[in-house]
């Protein structure tokens, strides 16, 4: 390999590493909200559920 | 529950998770560079420059791909009313998109080192391919300019399924055209090469389209999210 081979051989690990990076980092962050964002949302679903109008019942 | 949340949780359990997709990717991505830097012999004629076919080659099929399942997707949206199928085809066309511009780029760049242009456009393959990439570029300016809804989602849809009958023609030009310059490697007898090369483009065009498929469900999934917490946002209000 001459030295201008090197290089483009340099350059093209760097663009692909940094693409990787990225892909691998975003991945595992995405895991992370999906999961948080499931929680809320259970979370406001059952809030929701307990303050459902109740039906008007005779007492006495 | 009702049949269509059932699928779309079936579904979801079914696919691959992303941080496995990662992992794929960065294992067959490395391997490719790996084999066509350090594996596959210089080519006789273009010597070290001819490595770029692995990469635009792969990349090129690629995109064919990616707006073929652009087009799939707004059929399933026009043909099945897949609530799920027009921003999955919108997402297709967005990576075919980034794709297209690096077969363009990467094309043009072993076209300088070759043939000592940048560009030519006596070549019916290249205006061809920059002709689909057009059409798919314009797919933004329809899909944005009208409101979110269902007018806009059929009209990208049946946009998109009109792009797909440009993907063969494109790919049959080189083959149909008389004068042609862009070289033909794989024709009715088989890829016009073999031993290391062969293995090294195989590995190549598994991982460049592994990549494209895990780029795909990052956007789609943080696409998703995005309509999830807005959805949130308007219950807690």
């Amino acid at each position: 390999m001459t030295t201008a081979e090197k290089y483009v051989t340099a350059a093209y690990c760097v663009v692909f590493a940094l693409v990787l990076a990225y892909v691998l980092i975003m991945a595992l962050k995405l895991q992370r909200l999906e999961r948080d964002v499931d929680e809320i949302a259970s979370r406001v679903s059952e809030e929701n559920a307990e303050e459902a109008p109740r039906e008007p019942a005779h007492v006495g | 529950m009702n049949r269509s949340a059932a699928t779309i949780e079936v579904v979801a359990r079914t696919r691959i998770p992303l941080p496995v997709l990662a992992v794929a990717s960065l294992v067959l991505v490395t391997t490719a560079l790996a084999f066509v830097f350090f594996v596959a012999p210089n080519d006789a004629n273009q010597g070290f420059s001819q490595r770029i076919f692995y990469f635009h080659v792969s990349i090129a099929i690629t995109a064919y791909a990616l707006f073929a399942g652009a087009a799939w997707k707004a059929l399933r949206h026009l043909w099945k009313r897949d609530p799920r199928a027009d921003l999955e085809s919108y997402v297709f066309v967005h990576q075919g998109v980034i794709f297209g511009t690096l077969v363009l780029l990467t094309g043009s760049i072993w076209a300088k080192i070759s043939w000592g242009r940048w560009w030519l456009w006596s070549s019916d393959q290249l205006v061809l391919f920059l002709v689909l990439f057009l059409f798919y570029c314009a797919y933004f300016m329809l899909r944005f300019s009208v409101d979110p809804g269902p007018q806009r989602a059929n009209l990208s849809a049946v946009y998109a399924l009109f792009g797909v009958v440009l993907i063969p023609v494109s790919f049959a030009a080189i083959r149909l055209a008389k004068d042609i310059i862009h070289p033909v490697v794989f024709t009715l007898k088989g890829p016009q090469f073999g031993g290391w090369i062969l293995v090294t483009y195989c590995i190549a065009q598994v991982a460049v389209p592994v990549l494209a498929y895990t780029l795909y469900r990052l956007e789609l999934s943080s696409k998703r999210l995005d309509i999830r917490l807005r959805d949130l946002r308007e219950v807690l209000a």
